[in-house]
């Protein structure tokens, strides 16, 4: 069986900072992804990376924007270290061969980001997570003797010993349906969000929150998983993602009246307020019968106003986008968007160094909550998170393995998973389809836990989710092989997105106040008094079917303390 | 670019209709051969190829093999043949394919050159990846390195980034001609990478590549300009082009000759085009090896004699046209090319990101200021005729 130092789950950003970093502490390390490396999601992070690299810039401005976006949510000890490290990260990314483009003067470009109160977001065109995602691949494959890479390796379960300790994973080889216990003296999951238990979503069909349900089932906490972004600007056609950058870039929002909608919310920052500012009032619009198009479904984003070669130059995958998806030429038509799903602040609860609630694991990048982003995240500052916590828990964990013998592990848990896998083979034809029953989660979570949402609409969809569940257990799959068998992967993955789902009602239930992406009608205004610490939730008891229990956590501040937030 | 047909603004607003989806199926696991399976799906005439899949798979038959995530054509996973044509399902329409289709079904299969492991799922490891190994795919940068980033020309990063816009999606590699005659080119995808490390003014390795590249016989002189692969790619990062310009700054600016006589032969066409306006075959073979004297030239011409003797005996040539080359008759025009482009300072490369798409025609929809468009807004621009499409790729 395979025995490492490190062992890290998933590929994305995070995962492959994480592996470099330990690798690089001299640890032994191998990284596992149920696809391969370039395909993770992070490769759809279009608009930037913020860091405060501007001579006139500081990281305190950077960090109070941060704590600010969290709507006072996120943990400012947390915030500072992204912040204050991040431009030593953003020269480390250039050195390793990151193409991020220039000014005339040949120094690194920065362009606007929303709740930014300066330019200082570095790029690569509208392709900032693909070019630096391939430049790490570039450098695990340069690295190849150091770390091992398991590339379309699916994980089944988190390995534990006696004393509670996280000793390794369980995971099926996709191609031939192998199984194989790893052995670890730490384990780093980086496995990203779990968009697809909405729909539409941003997030790629990959996003179905392996590595929260995961650590969950170990016994490791989840937070603030109430706070679901909406990004503001989402195709209408089919709800993917057109980048911040755009507005960055000068990009107007027009309600069917032709108004620049901001104007009311946030007539300072504009169209460069926060997320959750300008999704309310994009959907705000549309819920007036202010929206466009033959449904009202949407706003138009302007971009014509941006100049055509300034778009072609910095903006041409959502070129590409608008003529392959919408049928548009942004250069010279606007957009039809709206606000969709795009980003899980909440996850497994880390320290700053990624520790979990688990001994022995780790987690990074969107799967975690650190928590820098609270209750919304800045745009740009994804990439910064999975970067800087992905880099700190490859050197810690390795750090910690060093000081360690490999655990020795049984063959137990992978003899459980063959055969819970071969029961979701053999289950007979009688229930719902998986395809079905993800479907109406999607649709569901989408309608109820949404950009405003109200007590009777989130217990409809809990009591939904864990219907759900139920019929989770006797769904079944037509694909009995083992050579790429996706229809059973498509099973356990239903099985993770339903555990994180039934986290996200049961803290959004909790939570009567209205603060960043959770935007309350029936309780529409932030109450620090009674509500300014962190939500967790916790499963009640061991086994799969164990429900959710909701507690808290206190947040961290250092320097900035609650006030009004406008834009 | 193979797929990516504008659909009209009414296409996005039409009902759902039944296509006729037939996907190549292959289970390792049987023992049968691989065979077609028709599955009619209902969808808008919008929905992507990837979309009717995901429906058959969905509600239909979970064991189609497919890799796919952010169905935004920026993962590069689900690079397959529609209608004999490699791209991305993800970014093609489903009407599209179908005015494409030949019998009013949308065909779908594995890509080509590669293995198949299972219906549409091809081994990327065992040839694409494996090539883009071969050229060194990480940085070299020059020591030490800066305390700050480097700092590099504006124009160089942008420039670049055209290669970096590849999503490894195999596209190119499926339908490379030169590789389905040769397995060991290095191909269009990795020669693409190696250009984005070449053209990158932080790589200290430019020429220690290019030797490398010049002079592997399945390397930079083993592309057959076929412009497939710039047909295949769904990003436009145009391969063959990439390839080119390897060529140039191999020969141009380092002066590399290399033994597969590669450069020679291109140096001999471009020569041979400026002094006759077309190839003398009788003169190619000693001026791409070095002369006439050259002991090379006599081996290769004593290997081309059956070639020749049957080119006579059909006659494709005959003794006096393969001895006595004729100019064309309008030769000064084509020297006057050559000199204009040769008395240019910079060579013009043509790249996506850098010198764009065409510029601005209609002096209506010139570039305005900022403040000139605030003033009129009120109500959003009015809609540009739907023919201006956006120009694509260079060529």
């Amino acid at each position: 069986m395979p025995a490492h130092d490190v062992l890290i789950i998933g590929a994305g950003l995070a995962g492959q900072r994480a592996a470099l970093a330990a690798a690089e502490s001299g640890a032994t390390v191998a990284i596992l992804s149920k696809v391969h490396p370039v395909r993770s999601h992070s490769v759809a992070a279009a608009g930037g990376i913020n860091a405060a690299m501007n001579p006139q810039d500081d990281w305190r401005s950077h960090a109070f924007d941060t704590v600010k976006g969290s709507d006072y949510l996120g943990d400012q000890d947390a915030i500072e270290i992204m912040t204050s490290e991040a431009p030593d990260e953003i020269i480390h990314l250039e050195h390793i061969g990151v193409t991020f483009h220039r000014d005339d003067t040949g120094h690194l470009d920065l362009r606007a980001f929303g709740g930014a109160s300066m330019k200082r977001t570095a790029y690569v065109a509208d392709i900032t997570g693909q070019a630096i995602l391939h430049v790490l691949y570039e450098q695990l494959m340069k690295h190849s003797a150091t770390v091992d890479r398991y590339e379309e390796w699916f994980n089944t379960s988190l390995l534990r010993d006696d004393s509670g300790r996280c000793v390794g994973c369980v995971a099926r080889d996709i191609r031939t349906g192998e199984m194989r216990t790893f052995v670890a003296k730490t384990v780093i999951l980086a496995t990203g969000g779990v968009g697809q238990a909405f729909k539409p979503t941003t997030n790629g069909l990959i996003c179905t929150g392996d590595g929260m349900s995961l650590a969950y089932r170990a016994g490791a906490r989840l937070m603030d998983m109430e706070m679901i972004q909406y990004h503001p600007t989402t195709l209408v056609a089919n709800g993917f993602l057109i980048t911040e950058g755009a507005r960055g870039e000068g990009a107007h929002l027009l309600n069917a009246d032709g108004e620049r909608f901001m104007q009311t919310d946030a007539p300072n920052k504009m169209e460069l307020a926060s997320r959750d500012v300008v999704s309310r009032a994009g959907q705000k619009e549309i819920n007036a019968g202010r929206g466009i198009g033959p449904h009202k479904d949407g706003v138009f984003l302007d971009v014509t106003v941006v100049p055509r070669n300034r778009i072609l130059e910095s903006l041409r995958e959502i070129v590409n986008l608008g003529r392959d998806f919408a049928g548009i030429d942004i250069t010279r038509e606007p957009i039809p968007v709206r606000p969709g799903q795009h980003y899980t602040m909440g996850g497994v609860k880390t320290d700053v160094n990624g520790e979990t609630d688990v001994p022995g694991l780790y987690a990074a990048g969107e799967v975690a909550c650190v928590s820098v982003h609270g209750g919304n995240r800045l745009g740009a500052n994804s990439l910064l998170d999975t970067l800087i916590f992905g880099r700190r828990a490859g050197q810690h964990a390795a750090a910690v393995a060093g000081e360690m013998r490999m655990p020795e592990v049984s063959e137990a848990q992978l003899r459980d998973d063959e055969r819970r896998i071969r029961r979701i083979v053999d289950r007979p034809r009688t229930g719902r389809r998986i395809s079905a029953i993800k479907d109406e989660l999607g649709t569901t979570l989408n309608q109820y836990c949404a950009v405003f949402r109200d007590e009777e609409g989130m217990t409809k969809a809990h009591d939904i989710v864990l219907r759900l569940q139920e019929e989770a257990r006797s769904a079944y799959i037509d694909d009995k092989g083992t050579v790429f068998n996706q229809d059973v992967l498509g099973a356990l993955e239903l099985g993770f997105m339903l555990d994180c789902a039934e986290a996200i009602t049961l803290s959004a239930l909790e939570r009567k106040e209205s603060r960043g992406a959770h935007s309350r009608t029936d309780f529409p205004d932030r109450d620090d008094e009674n509500w300014l610490f962190h939500l967790t939730v916790q499963q009640d008891g061991e086994g799969a079917e164990a429900p959710g229990e909701v507690g808290r956590a206190p947040i961290t501040f250092t320097q900035w303390q609650p006030m009004e937030r406008t834009y | 670019m193979a797929t990516t047909e504008k659909p009209t603004t009414e296409a996005a607003e039409a009902l759902p209709r039944d296509y006729t989806l037939r996907l190549r199926r292959f289970d390792p696991e049987s023992g049968e051969a691989p065979y077609w399976e028709e599955f009619v799906v209902h969808l808008e005439p919008h929905r992507s190829v990837l979309e009717g899949i995901l429906q058959a798979k969905g509600d239909t038959d979970g064991s189609i093999g497919i890799r796919c995530s952010c169905r935004a054509a920026i993962c590069g996973s689900c690079g397959t043949r529609i209608n004999g044509r490699p791209g991305l399902a993800c970014n093609t329409h489903l009407e599209s394919a179908l005015e494409r289709s030949k019998d009013g079904t949308i065909t779908v299969e594995p890509m080509g050159n590669m293995p198949v492991i299972k219906d549409l799922i091809v081994d990327m490891d065992a040839v694409h990846w494996k090539k883009q190994r071969r050229v060194t795919p990480w940085l070299l940068p020059q020591e030490p390195m800066p305390e700050k980033e480097h700092v590099v020309p504006r124009e160089a990063m942008v420039d670049v980034t055209q290669a970096m816009a590849c999503i490894q999606c195999g596209a190119c590699v499926s339908d490379c001609l030169s590789m389905e005659v040769d397995p060991l080119f290095i191909g269009p995808a990795a020669l693409a990478k190696a250009y984005r490390f070449v053209g990158d003014p932080r790589d200290a390795k430019h020429e220690e590549r290019l030797e490398d590249l010049a002079n592997d016989p399945h390397g930079i002189y083993d592309c057959t300009h076929c412009f497939k692969c710039i047909e295949a790619c769904p990003k436009g990062v145009a391969p063959m082009n990439q390839i080119m310009r390897l060529r140039r700054i191999a020969s141009q600016d380092h002066d590399i000759v290399d033994k597969n006589d590669g450069s020679r032969h291109e140096h001999a066409i471009v020569d041979h085009v400026r002094k006759w306006g077309t190839l003398n075959e009788a003169q190619l073979i000693p001026d791409s090896k070095g002369g006439k004297l050259h002991p090379k030239t006599a081996q290769e011409l004593m290997g081309s004699l059956p070639v020749v003797a049957t080119a006579l005996l059909r006659r494709k040539v005959t003794p006096r046209t393969a001895l006595i080359h004729h100019k064309t008759p309008n030769q000064d025009q084509i020297r006057r090319i050559y000199d204009e482009v040769g008395a240019r300072e910079e060579r013009v490369e043509l790249n996506l990101y850098v010198t764009q798409a065409d510029e601005e025609e209609t002096p209506a929809e010139s570039p305005r200021t900022q403040d000139q468009q605030l003033g009129e807004t009120g109500s959003p621009r009015p809609q540009a005729s739907t023919a201006d499409a956006i120009p694509e790729t260079e060529s």
